[in-house]
């Protein structure tokens, strides 16, 4: 069984505790600039949105990318990027519809979501369970069920 | 480790920036943010300067924790001599810029001089220069965020900036963060803006390490599940924020009302958090959209708020209509409770605009208060108002005095003076609700006689985060004392405000202390940082801060007869609630202070306590 990230929005805080939590497992100190899940502020409409690679199942990197850097983790399901092949040629940052594969200037390749293996920290870190990992097959089921409260609510009244 | 161990100077009459290494020895005995700060500070200035002058400092520090993943690890602390006070001021903010200023490999930025004309710091990791905020000046906090966002060229940029309220004088001026986070007291904004300094935009991506990286992850999983499993951080503060405080404060008889005539008010449901979560009829939404956390905090008591777009403060105003930093109970107190103003949406809009425009809603509120009292007792007329007709209760008249304040015109400039100079100008000065000039907040000291001693020995004036014995006297934390005793209140004082001041040196939020202890944090502070941080190496780090900023605050000019509190509050007695009766009982307290302290009769420190803590 394959699990997938699970992100409610409503639930996030904006604490970026998913961000320290991220960039310490992968660049080994609390750096948010150098994390893969990014926490988008929408202030006005007081959103605040956590936001990563979904790990497409035909995933737009894998294809661009001209020197098969970029491979898949089948265990995870998780698009993982072999550092000692990328050439950081950046056309996965192309052709990614999401934004969600970028190019670090720091190393020359570039970086995005492996699921840590199958253990993501983000999901370990988050306070409120805004991000969850769950049975990728499932991930509207807590949505299907707040819908279906409401669809049976007029039968029960 | 922690520290970055760098320090950025800024020249603002020679338009310089360098980089020098951060005195570790200093370090090693004030730990970061405000202990630290102040420690430059002191040894900087002249305690005697005006505060608004070039020879004055003003300091944005961040604090060893700040940056990390330890929960509520996003603070900064502004340090300088206080625009309202002529004491220290320490002002503290939460949001996303301190944590941003620390990634980009600063403990701390000194701000020395004046510049000719306005300008605003840039910091992009190692690189900072001053530019021009020419077309910044004249312009709210609101515009200039979004501006500098821009001009960066980074949306991920931060910024703090002040106001027109700072620019023009206002003498309660903050500095607003992250649009609506802000080193709120004491006129720290004032300073900045007198330095002609409009704001600074950071971006950092260096990151924050610590030094032992296992043993923090396991200490700082500790304090979080700690905050997560307490009944106030973990459940009253995430649902309610801080206004969950506004109905117990009252049914504590301790809610100053009416400029501190009486200590209820009938209104406080309606502005606290029972206030905002109602489901107003003219749109069918509430007042509260979300809460929000600052970087790193596991809590999140901060408060998202819309205000009713038919409300008569924001008609036809769709600049106001989006979502904002809502009431904070300081603000709901100050803004709403003293001055008998039970209109949740006016006084959101009025928060809005003390965020926009940079001002404390605390000193303003407090400051509108004494202003509505002599008013009503014809000390001030309505053609010292400009006509405008401040009653309390009069939400209108707050609207209006709140717009003219945020552009220091009209009667908002004497406003802007705060209430201890406005109430000597108009020959009342026993009506100012001030300690050390600084307007105190939202708990009355004859119901809460520790606070009374706290908000009279307070090192930045009246203020309920210097020792917050609430939690004691109210809540219950760490244990229930009575609150209308004075019995204990001391050492309960001294207690708090030493352990408030390493905490505050710290990087973390203050607010942690309704569940952590200095034993939870000692360990999170030792896994980050060099040498061996106890608890008791933390407390006596904050009895020996609290020293320092003695020291500075007497070598102002200050004396132990500053150390006191309105007549009102010491001879009047509360009319209702559980302290009919009392007064605030503060020359019971304060000799044993003195003594507890190590400090003589008069309030100065002896010889021995300062060799003793090597101040």
């Amino acid at each position: 069984m394959q699990k997938s990230l699970n992100i409610d929005p409503e639930k996030c805080t904006g604490c970026l505790q998913c961000e320290l939590a991220c960039s310490l497992e992968h660049e080994g100190s609390f750096n948010p600039a150098k994390s893969r899940i990014k926490v988008i502020e929408f202030g006005s409409q007081g959103r605040m949105v956590p936001y990563t690679c979904t790990q497409c199942a035909d995933a737009w990197c894998v294809k661009a990318c001209p020197v098969n850097a970029i491979v898949i983790n089948h265990a995870t399901g998780a698009k993982e990027v072999l550092e000692d092949v990328c050439v950081g040629c950046k056309v996965c940052t192309i052709a990614c519809p999401f934004g969600t594969i970028n190019y670090s200037q720091d190393t020359g390749k570039v970086v995005k979501c492996d699921l840590c293996g199958g253990d993501p920290k983000c999901v370990t870190a988050c306070p409120t369970e805004a991000i969850t990992y769950v049975n990728a097959d499932t991930t509207g089921y807590d949505r299907m069920r707040a819908s279906a409260a409401i669809a049976d609510a007029g039968a029960q009244a | 480790m922690a520290w970055t161990e760098k320090i950025l100077r800024v020249n603002l009459t020679k338009g310089t920036c360098e980089s020098e290494p951060l005195n570790m020895d200093w370090a090693a005995k004030y730990l970061g943010q405000r202990g630290l700060a102040t420690k430059y500070l002191v040894e900087e200035i002249d305690p005697k300067v005006d505060p608004l002058s070039p020879d004055n400092k003003l300091i944005f520090a961040t604090g060893p924790l700040t940056g990390t993943c330890a929960s509520t690890s996003a603070r900064y602390s502004v340090i300088t001599k206080g625009a309202l006070t002529g004491a220290i001021a320490c002002s503290n903010s939460g949001g996303y810029f301190g944590a941003e200023l620390k990634m980009a490999g600063w403990d701390m930025i000194i701000f020395e001089g004046k510049s000719s004309s306005p300008v605003y710091l840039s910091i992009v990791n190692d690189v900072a220069e001053l530019r021009s905020a020419e077309h910044l000046w004249g312009r709210s906090v609101w515009e200039v965020e979004p501006a500098l966002k821009a001009e960066s060229g980074d949306p991920q940029t931060r910024v703090c900036s002040i106001g027109v309220a700072g620019e023009t004088g206002v003498l309660f001026a903050c500095i607003v963060n992250d649009l609506h986070r802000a080193a709120g007291r004491s006129g720290v904004g004032t300073v900045m803006g007198s330095k002609n300094l409009k704001a600074i935009a950071v971006r950092g991506t260096l990151g924050v390490t610590v030094k032992d990286p296992k043993a923090f992850m396991e200490a700082t999983a500790a304090g979080k599940k700690v905050l997560a499993d307490n009944a106030v951080t973990g459940e009253g503060l995430p649902a309610f924020g801080t206004q969950i405080l506004m109905n117990i404060i009252n049914e504590s008889g301790a809610l100053p009302s009416k400029n501190s005539s009486d200590v209820q008010f009938d209104g406080a449901t309606k502005i606290g958090a029972e206030g905002m979560a109602e489901i107003r009829a003219s749109d069918g939404k509430a007042n509260l959209v979300t809460k929000q956390a600052c970087f790193g905090c596991t809590i999140a008591c901060g408060r998202i708020s819309q205000i009713d777009k038919d409300h008569f403060t924001v008609v036809n105003k769709p600049e106001y209509w989006g979502a904002s930093g809502g009431l904070e109970y300081e603000a709901a107190w100050a803004l709403g409770a003293a001055t008998q103003i039970d209109d949740i949406e006016c006084l959101t809009y009025v928060n809005f605009l003390c965020n926009e425009q940079g001002y404390d809603p605390i000193s303003f509120g407090s400051t509108v208060a004494a202003a509505m009292e002599m008013f009503e007792d014809g000390d001030l007329t309505a053609k010292d108002t400009g006509g405008i007709e401040l009653k309390f209760g009069s939400a209108e008249a707050l609207t209006q005095i709140a717009e003219l304040t945020g552009k220091n015109e009209g009667f908002g400039a004497e406003i802007g003076l705060g209430s201890k100079r406005l109430c000597e100008k108009y020959g009342r000065p026993e009506l100012s609700m001030t300690s050390k000039g600084q307007e105190f907040p939202a708990y009355d000291p004859r119901a809460i006689q520790g606070m009374g001693l706290g908000y009279a020995t307070s090192n930045r004036g009246g203020c309920h985060l210097r020792g917050y014995t609430v939690a004691s006297e109210i809540l219950g934390i760490p244990e229930k004392t009575d609150p209308l005793e004075t019995e204990g209140k001391a050492g309960l004082v001294k207690a708090f405000q030493d352990a408030t001041a390493a905490v505050d040196s710290s990087g973390l939020c203050l607010f942690t202390t309704f569940a952590w202890s200095l034993d939870d944090i000692a360990p999170q502070v030792d896994a980050a940082c060099d040498g061996d941080w106890t608890p008791e190496r933390l407390a006596e780090t904050g009895e020996r801060i609290w020293n320092m900023e003695r020291q500075f605050n007497l070598a102002a000019g200050f004396t132990g007869k500053d150390d006191t509190l309105p007549q009102r509050l010491l001879k009047e007695a509360a009319k209702t609630g559980p302290a009919e009766g009392k007064i605030a009982g503060l020359d019971v307290m304060l000799p044993e202070y003195y003594e507890l302290r190590g400090w003589t009769a008069d309030g100065i420190p002896s010889n021995q306590t300062l060799e003793r803590l090597g101040v």
